[in-house]
């Protein structure tokens, strides 16, 4: 193989190219060293995007995408490690960078690793290959005599040897990636699959890891911002001396975007609780009240087919002894509940500006920051920092917007941190879901027609970017419109049911700003389809483990099914259970399946519940998850995954609703927006299926998508009654007991 | 403006505020540079901020640092590093306890705080001592099994 060397000027060791950018943008990488890389290649189908080779041996990994606390940082270096064969403490990784990694689409939808993995994947056994054919060349040997070990090409007589450092050290590849290069037969695996621990935990343990709220720039200036009391209120007049006690303390207002800059933090936070402004007009919000009777009767922008197949019919014009079923499900408005509220910093200077942020897509924002700001796009960096963690996008963006138009209106670098009230308040919303199903069960309890009619908030087509608050507060022109994510899958049954016609409604309004929230749309329709799955099979008298393997054609499907059975100690039965009304506590179990988005991860999910009839609460005693993403690069970052997306959506099922009136949200703190805590935690066993030789599908949401199903199901279990609306909150769990269904709207 | 004479990881400090009442979490990131306590909510919701002040754990963010002049405060940093970290941290790191991480400072200065009431607590005492701090990555089975490991010594 020949290999195109096109050596990139070498300045003091390092690997240096003339790009014209380099010199304009910040060197301001908090990754020591990481500047030098600048105006290295970044194209993706470049292996030089990904990887570089350094003198001393040691690799570097540029990797578009991020790692929010789910274990990209060891698994990539995992990757990485096994297809150069280097070790994984050689490789020095930086994350998110506009200029230093590729563009890889933003960390979204499980696809870090399926898809992100996967290219460095190609492009490390792509390197490996150049440096076999580096090293024949140097040893004088054919390619077929050669094998790499632990950064080094080496005959395998053992006899003669060439390190990677020597070939290629602080060089570029200069080649493409090779989608052909052969990737290492999993047999001989020593690094993928195995439970690697993370490199960032010591780190985040004692104190010391830096997040991005940690940032402290030379003349950096912290800032507030103060958001309307009404959605779209304008701003009429601002009372400076209202903060007149606080020194050092400066009103920075564009149009009806408000904020306080000072020297110190705590001053910005007196003079943003002390300020007086006048706002009038704004746009009232719908009635939380009645959301889903309005989502009902709203207008309908385009109906979407998800999955037709067969003949309906029997659901309108049933047969004799066929029995139709319906029922309504209710996913509720849901905050992402970032932990640590979003901070942007950025430094804009002149024709360039520099962005810090926590999001998990820097490439896709840089374009909409730089529109924001009047800049070309290859004026502005954006580098991804840590944040809490955001499940989706959270206020990350836009607190990078207030910090850049901040930056640019006071000449210095500022950092915008949100307060708890902002993030629960104007961070964008998970949206609300409404479900309607109907099913046609015949005399021997098999499913004669499945029909879904799902209500969903419509996403805005090629939607550049979120609609900042910062540019409409500052009436910065910008592409208006929704994002949600693909909240349209899994509204289907997973089971080969002859019949099925299942349809999204898209409509056209949302109550509040909306973003995608981890899995999005799934866990409430997971919530419907397989509490529904579980109402046909109670009707038809039948055991809801039996009654879905069935129909699941899908092996692994069948297998994670089993699974949970299997370490459940599932007794074939019917739900609900039978049990005496009169007892103070209701015990129940239930379960719950999905096929991620048709075709990805497959999870089987059991739950075992006791309700306590007198207080109406929910207490979730244990949960059994069987779990196949493919490949695990480290299962045990796939492990903590899942039981994230356990003990979170637990949470969303149990205690979450955004409530908003007329003219904002109102459950702005923890205590109005309550989620999961210590003492309700329930055990969780995992199994992870192993695919060595099946690609990855992603763990980081999958397991989220049964969650409220198996509640649900475990409820009905032990209580006989069916909670078709989230939150189960002790009160609406009380009013369903004393068959109110609907109490509480 | 104001000095404030602090005991901070067993190390006098001094700090000249404008505010006297500037809760600690602020004189600990900004005037300390100890950016491992952390702000979550300003609200006493959350335990992100957690320290120890004379040993018992305190939400940095609604506490006055003029109310703690003479008093031992101990933050995250001062338990231990990830060179020598103390038993908790220890456990935390074992156990891979920590997602993204935002909360894990409070959670270990508030296990500390427990561990030194009660060498040996239960399960359920755990999860009573952690009620007040929020996790939203999901790794709450984790963080009671490293709090348990810690207290067990294993």
């Amino acid at each position: 193989m020949a290999v195109t060397r096109r050596d990139f000027l070498k300045a003091g060791g390092v690997l240096v190219v003339g790009a014209s950018l380099a010199p304009s943008l910040g060197r301001t990488q908090t990754i020591p060293n990481a500047d030098r890389f600048l105006g290295k290649p970044l194209e993706a189908d470049k292996l030089d995007a990904y990887l570089a080779i350094h003198a001393d041996g040691s690799v570097t990994l540029f990797s578009g995408k991020v790692d929010m606390g789910t274990g990209g940082r060891i698994a990539m270096r995992q990757i990485v490690a096994e297809e150069l064969d280097v070790r994984p403490e050689r490789i020095t990784m930086i994350e998110g960078d506009t200029a230093l990694t590729p563009d890889q689409g933003s960390t979204a939808g499980s696809y870090g690793i399926a898809r992100g993995g996967t290219q460095l994947r190609q492009a490390a056994a792509t390197g490996r290959q150049a440096l076999l054919a580096l090293g024949a060349a140097r040893l004088g040997r054919g390619v077929e005599d050669l094998e790499t070990v632990d950064g080094v090409v080496r005959t395998k007589d053992g006899r003669a040897s060439v390190s990677y450092a020597d070939l290629i050290g602080d060089k570029a590849f200069g080649v493409a990636l090779d989608p052909k290069a052969p990737l290492k037969d999993p047999q001989r695996f020593r690094f993928i699959g195995k439970s690697l621990p993370r490199p960032d935990v010591p780190a985040k343990a004692t104190g010391r890891h830096k997040y991005l709220h940690d940032l402290v720039l030379p003349g950096m200036l912290h800032a507030r911002v103060i958001r309307p009391p009404a959605h779209g209120a304008s701003l009429k007049s601002v009372d400076e001396s209202s903060m007149a006690g606080v020194s050092g303390a400066k009103v920075e207002r564009i149009e009806s975007f408000l904020a306080v800059v000072a020297e110190r933090e705590w001053d910005a936070v007196r003079a943003s609780r002390q300020l007086r402004a006048e706002w009038t007009g704004g746009t009232p919000l719908g009635e939380h009240a009645t959301l889903f009777d309005s989502m009902r009767a709203s207008t309908v922008v385009r109906e979407q087919p998800v999955t037709r197949r067969g003949d309906t019919s029997a659901l309108d014009a049933a047969a004799p002894g066929v029995r139709t079923l319906t029922a309504t499900y209710r996913w509720p408005v849901h905050s992402h509940g970032s932990i640590g509220p979003s901070c942007g910093v950025a430094d804009v200077r002149g024709d360039r500006a520099t962005i810090w942020s926590s999001s998990q897509g820097t490439h896709r924002y840089r374009a909409a920051f730089a529109k924001v700001l009047g800049l070309a796009p290859e004026r502005v960096r954006v580098i991804y920092m840590d944040g809490a963690g955001s499940y989706g996008q959270n206020g990350a963006e836009d607190a990078a917007c207030d910090a850049a138009l901040l930056s640019k209106a006071v000449g210095r670098p500022v950092r915008v941190q949100w307060t708890r009230q902002d993030e629960h308040g104007w961070d964008p919303k998970g949206p609300p879901q409404l479900l309607a199903l109907r099913a046609a069960v015949d005399e021997r309890g098999g499913v004669a027609a499945w029909e879904t009619r799902a209500w969903l908030p419509v996403s805005t087509a090629n939607l550049p970017h979120l609609p900042f608050l910062a540019a409409d507060a500052a009436k910065i022109p910008q592409t208006q419109g929704r994002a949600t994510g693909l909240i349209y899958q899994n509204i289907d049954p997973p089971y080969q049911y002859p019949n099925v016609d299942a349809v999204v409604r898209w409509i056209p309004d949302a109550p509040l700003r909306t973003s995608p929230i981890r899995a999005p749309g799934k866990i409430g329709n997971s919530f419907a389809v397989e509490s529904f799955v579980d109402e046909i099979a109670a009707l038809a008298g039948a055991d809801p483990l039996a009654f879905r393997l069935k129909h699941l054609t899908n092996p692994r499907g069948a297998e994670v099914l089993r699974e949970v059975g299997a370490r459940m100690g599932w007794q074939a039965r019917s739900s609900p259970r039978a049990a005496d009304p009169k007892a103070p506590i209701a015990a129940g179990r239930g379960l719950a399946y999905v096929h991620y988005k048709h075709d990805e991860t497959l999870v089987a999910m059991g739950m075992e519940v006791q309700v306590e009839r007198a207080s109406g609460r929910i207490r979730v005693t244990r949960v059994v998850c069987a779990h196949d993403c493919g490949l695990m690069i480290n299962p045990d970052c796939v492990q903590a995954q899942v039981e994230g997306n356990i003990l979170q959506t637990l949470s969303r099922a149990l205690h979450e609703e955004i409530v908003y009136d007329r003219e904002r949200v109102t459950t702005v703190d923890w205590q109005a927006y309550p989620i999961l805590t210590f003492p309700e935690v329930p055990a969780i066993e995992v199994e992870l299926m192993q695919r060595l030789d099946a690609p990855p599908l992603g763990a980081g949401e999958a397991a989220s998508a049964p969650v409220a199903a198996a509640l649900s199901n475990a409820v009905f279990d032990a209580t006989g009654v069916r909670l078709r609306t989230v939150p189960f909150r002790p009160e609406r769990v009380l009013a369903a007991l004393a068959g109110r269904p609907r109490s509480g709207f | 403006m104001a000095t404030l004479k602090l005991n901070v990881n067993a190390t006098a400090r001094s700090v000249e505020l404008d505010d006297p009442e500037t809760p600690l979490l602020y004189v600990l990131r900004n005037d300390l540079g100890l950016t491992g306590t952390h702000f979550g909510c300003g609200l006493s919701q959350c335990g992100a901020c957690t320290v120890l002040i004379d040993g018992r754990a305190t939400r940095s963010c609604v506490m006055p640092a003029s109310a703690v002049q003479a008093r031992a405060v101990t933050t995250i940093e001062g338990l231990g590093s990830p060179e020598r970290p103390d038993p908790i941290q220890a456990a935390f790191i074992a156990e891979q306890a920590a997602q993204c991480g935002y909360c894990t400072s409070g959670m270990i200065v508030a296990a500390r705080a427990l561990l030194q009431q009660n060498a040996h607590p239960t399960e359920a005492q755990v999860r009573e001592a952690l009620a007040g701090n929020l996790c939203r990555c999901g790794s709450h089975a984790r963080v009671i099994r490293a709090v348990l490991r810690a207290a067990g010594g294993r």
